[in-house]
């Protein structure tokens, strides 16, 4: 238990925070060597990755091993399930992007859990891995972020293991394209999505931003996940079981 | 944990002003404000563990005499906020319990509501790192 660890890579910055007693510096060295193999494997911004090389037909899908392929397959698999909301192949070439941050950071997770590090909370750009407790008998607070009004927060949520994703257009703008329209997805300012893995939650908070007024009945029907919509205009709608603490009066209005 | 007590300071002395409206009904208009607070007692950094204890919060001087409550943690969390020391006469004392003490334990829950572990947004460049709660909260760790 210690410090922070914050490593910047895939053009963002994670944090590492381990609650366990003892030393765990060589497992978190092995997930950051494992951030960096994921950025030089699947980043389309470098042109020797191996999802550039694929794109440019230079390599097939078997000589890019079984985490791309795993990936391929999960996207696949997201795209079906958010009704094409969710498509790394939107631009015409394979981005998986949008995808391989939320499932480095959740096999990083399980990694540190295998290692005896059982409580620590992983937040990669943004979308956030909790595992355990904080310290013993809290659960993790977890502030989201509001996106209309710089380092202010929206919410506060309780959570013990669990995935919380945001997607949205505060950071970089209205980068989410609507898939079947090909123009960007404006209506909604952010969502929020928890459930129990990174990789889903955070496919899903992104389908939601591309499905603009669609996100809200959609993410209802998500079993297993809760999430919070916030639209351009400041209107917010969650899901009866979020688990955001009251924004004013007693914590024992529930 | 610090800022929860700061919280509680805090609510400490509005509470004294609040009062001191009040003693003034009963006393007529000769009451005058309260003296500042004086800072928080030092209190161990962490809490470990899910035994029980108590920490005392610091003595607010007032013109009707010393305000001092105590501050029970269970698991880390506070769960309880006591009076130690109430000034003045049993009218006082009275108004302090029916009123004061709940008011206190009802926002020194809330001020633990103000503790974030990690915030969760849009995707930041390196750059908006910079600038984020986030950075602001690893480098306080």
């Amino acid at each position: 238990m210690g410090a922070v660890q914050v490593v910047e890579v895939m053009g963002t910055v994670f944090s590492i925070d381990v609650r366990d007693p003892g030393s765990y510096g060589h497992m978190i060295a092995e997930v950051i060597r494992w951030w960096h193999w994921v950025d030089h494997t699947f980043s389309p911004f470098r042109p020797d990755s191996k999802i550039s090389r694929l794109n440019r037909a230079e390599l097939t899908l078997y000589d890019c091993g079984p985490q791309v392929a795993a990936v391929l397959s999960l996207c696949r698999r997201v795209k079906r399930v958010t009704g094409g909301y969710f498509d790394a192949s939107a631009t015409g070439r394979f981005d998986p992007c949008g995808l391989v941050k939320g499932w480095s950071i959740e096999t990083a997770s399980a990694m540190l859990t295998r290692a005896g590090a059982r409580n620590h909370c992983i937040n990669g750009g943004g979308d956030i891995r909790c595992a355990g407790q904080p310290e013993p008998g809290l659960p993790w607070h977890v502030g989201i972020a509001d996106p209309r009004r710089c380092r202010q927060l929206a919410a506060t949520v309780l959570v013990g293991n669990a995935a919380v994703a945001t997607s949205g257009t505060a950071e970089r703008g209205p980068h989410i394209l609507d898939p079947h329209t090909g123009g960007p997805a404006t209506a909604l300012a952010s969502v929020t999505v928890i459930g129990p893995n990174l990789t889903w939650a955070d496919a899903y908070a992104t389908a939601a931003v591309a499905m603009g007024e669609q996100a809200w009945p959609w993410l209802g029907t998500l079993d297993g996940h809760e999430g919070l919509v916030i639209a351009a205009d400041g209107t917010r709608r969650q899901t009866p079981g979020f688990p955001s603490l009251p924004r004013s009066g007693s914590l024992n209005a529930r | 944990m610090r800022r929860a007590i700061f919280a509680v300071t805090a609510t400490i002395a509005g509470l004294v002003l609040l009062l001191s409206f009040k003693t003034t009904a009963l006393q007529g208009p000769t009451a005058q404000p309260p003296a500042a607070p004086i800072p928080a007692a030092t209190e161990p950094r962490r809490s470990t563990g899910t035994a029980t204890r108590a920490v005392t919060g610091p003595v607010v001087n007032t013109k009707w005499g010393p305000v001092q409550v105590k501050v029970t943690l269970a698991g880390g969390r506070i769960s309880d906020v006591q009076a130690l020391q109430v000034p003045g006469p049993r009218v006082l004392s009275q108004q302090i319990s029916s009123y004061a003490i709940p008011r206190l334990r009802r926002e020194a829950l809330q001020a633990q509501s103000a503790r974030i572990d990690v915030v969760t947004s849009a995707t930041y460049t390196s750059r908006g790192y910079r600038q984020s709660l986030q950075a602001a909260l690893d480098a306080g760790r």
